[in-house]
């Protein structure tokens, strides 16, 4: 019988000719990532069970990026990178994207695929539910918790499930006004967000095909807010182009088989698509922008591992070129390498940060920064009740900061146009 | 593995997320120094809303101002129970807190997975909805070897679902100790 592609990365990575959704298997792992908020608990996880002298199983595969509290005066947020630092020297760690200096990457999901650790036909897990972003490069990417990674530190293996897949099919390519970010927000509010709990997400079709690797990223990034175990997208040109752009390390690529099994399989038409947001305050509220269009804002953010990459602010900047935002607009660069880019690429002339700035939004360093609220000096965060619209991943209460907070999700596109009229507003309007 | 597990329960909704759970102002503490994994126990559940805060009535805090630990040892939740973000924190504070067992209609898997392979505390699954047949404050008694939950006042009982598959890691205690029976680790 045939596999899917996530059936068959397991099944190689537990030695196994074929892996069944439903069995648990133990499988190995090509790289662990941790950062500042969960790698000092994983670190003395793995202290406790494998001696404070253990060594990692593989320091060539341990990826250590501290992104979520950086730029705050809360002392044990340095103390905790503090714990990275010693720990990756003690353990000899190649891939320690160490803070204040040059090595200083910011979103660990959006370094992990800058750095070349993202591989077609790999399996990557990270203590981070946003590890799944990594599946549009047509691996097995998902998140896990500090005693997990704790395991593999000591061992390079764990059990998982193996999940049924759930099909999306994206007929047609996507309009002007649409982002990955609207198609994602579509599904969820389709199947809910305990929609696809235990379960894989593929996403397939000429609107996936013609998507840049950024807005594919955003796709398998959300699938953790329907509950999904992993998101992932069949390596194409476009994949294995930017993966040997950035690592010379080898890799096989996976595909699916032509009689593969999927668990359900669901077809959209993009142009009958339209632009959307998700409501307060979960990520599966979906509502039509045309629907609450006019709603009163007092904030527009765009950043994080969902929103924050170098597509996300070119589409931003699209609208934002010549106008001036209306409610208080917090930019964030998800790393450096995209905060570089503010200054190279140019629309009409003018760099985006230069648009930005004229525009009258405050510009952040690159981390996690408002995303999940943070210590109370974080940037950009919620601390108090306000309605903001963002580009960014969750809006459970107080996801944001302040549990009275009112958190809107939607794409870069309709964050810009939002901010600029100080209300929900379609882009549409800009484009 | 305890065989009993008996106390007070609190109850919580649907889709109940980890920033709910411990919101993440206070991921700083490190769960690996005792005396900040502790803080864990006093924060539990703080970001629930006023009114999620124990069904029906909402407005009970699961922790008392200042304490360190719940008066509930049960969890009674919807489904969904844990979503959102992959933090152990959330398996752990309720641990601190002294929650011993959690019961919700399914859960989300990272949270399943922290819970039971960090050994912190049981995730109970219901056929049916506990969430609208008991109030927080009831007293609860979990039978673990025959999965049932009796309601004590009213002496009634409900079947829990088998743990399954996951049934020898709780009973070794944790990952590593079910890995090392095995020979694994």
């Amino acid at each position: 019988m045939g596999m899917t592609l996530t059936e068959k990365i397991l099944a190689r990575h537990a030695g196994r000719s074929e892996a069944k959704p439903g069995e648990n298997i133990w499988i190995n792992v090509d790289v662990l990532m941790t950062h500042d908020v969960c790698g000092p608990g994983t670190i003395g996880v793995f202290k406790e069970h494998f001696g404070a002298k253990a060594r990692v199983w593989d320091r060539q595969k341990v990826v250590i990026i501290p992104d979520h509290y950086i730029f705050t005066a809360d002392e044990k947020a340095h103390r905790n990178v503090d714990i990275l630092r010693e720990f990756a020297k003690d353990q000899d760690l190649p891939y320690y994207y160490d803070v204040g200096g040059e090595k200083y990457k910011g979103v660990c999901h959006i370094a992990l695929p800058e750095e070349g650790h993202t591989r077609p036909g790999e399996v990557l897990f990270g203590t981070d539910s946003h590890t799944c972003t990594a599946g549009a490069f047509g691996e097995f990417a998902t998140g896990i918790g500090n005693t997990d990674a704790g395991f593999i530190l000591g061992t390079g293996k764990l059990w998982v499930k193996v999940p049924p897949t759930m099909r999306f099919v994206f007929e047609g390519k996507l309009p002007p006004y649409l982002m990955a970010k609207d198609l994602i927000l579509w599904v969820i509010g389709d199947i809910g967000v305990d929609g696809a709990v235990y379960r894989a997400m593929e996403f397939a079709g000429e609107g996936v095909q013609s998507l840049n690797i950024e807005e594919r990223m955003t796709l398998c990034n959300m699938v953790i807010e329907a509950g999904g175990k992993n998101g992932v997208i069949e390596p194409d040109e476009v994949t294995i182009r930017f993966v040997k752009s950035r690592t010379s390390k080898p890799f096989d690529v996976v595909k699916n088989d032509p009689d593969a099994r999927y668990y359900s399989e669901r077809v959209y038409r993009c142009e009958e698509l339209e632009p959307v947001v998700a409501k307060p305050h979960s990520p599966d509220n979906r509502a039509l922008v045309s629907e609450v269009e006019g709603t009163r804002l007092d904030r527009a953010y765009i950043g994080s591992c969902t929103g924050g990459k170098i597509t996300d602010f070119i589409a931003a900047g699209k609208i934002l070129k010549g106008r001036q935002v209306k409610v208080d607009t917090f930019i964030v660069p998800a790393t450096v390498e995209v905060a570089r880019r503010l200054d190279e690429e140019k629309i009409g002339g003018e760099t985006l940060r230069q648009i930005f700035i004229k525009a009258g939004a405050n510009l952040g360093d690159a981390s996690c920064a408002a995303c999940l609220g943070g210590p109370k000096d974080t940037f950009g965060r919620l601390n108090e009740a306000m309605v903001c619209i963002s580009s960014t991943s969750r809006n459970f209460p107080g996801r944001m900061g302040s549990r009275e907070a009112q958190v809107y999700l939607a794409s870069p596109l309709t964050v810009a146009a939002s901010a600029v009229e100080g209300k929900i507003t379609d882009p549409r309007k800009f484009l | 593995m305890k065989k009993i597990i008996r106390g007070k329960c609190y109850v919580v909704g649907d889709d109940i997320d980890t920033d709910q759970i411990i919101p993440a102002q206070y991921l700083t503490y490190n769960p690996a120094i005792p005396e900040e994994r502790k803080m864990f126990g006093r924060f539990a559940m703080i970001g629930l809303p006023e009114k999620s805060q124990g069904l029906p009535l909402g407005g009970t805090p699961f922790v008392k101002e200042g304490a360190l630990q719940s008066e509930y040892k049960i969890i009674v939740a919807g489904k969904n129970f844990g979503c959102g973000s992959s933090r152990e924190h959330a398996s752990i504070c309720l641990q601190e807190a002294g929650i011993e067992a959690c019961i919700a209609e399914f859960y989300s898997r990272i949270f399943f997975r922290n819970s039971v392979n960090g050994g912190y505390l049981i995730p109970f699954e219901t056929e049916e909805r506990l969430v609208d047949r008991v109030k927080t404050g009831d007293e609860l008694e979990i039978d673990v070897a025959i999965h049932t939950v009796r309601h004590l006042a009213a002496g009634k009982s409900f079947l829990l679902k088998p743990i399954g598959e996951v049934l020898p890691i709780i009973e070794a205690g944790d990952i590593f100790k079910y890995a090392k029976q095995k020979g694994m680790a």
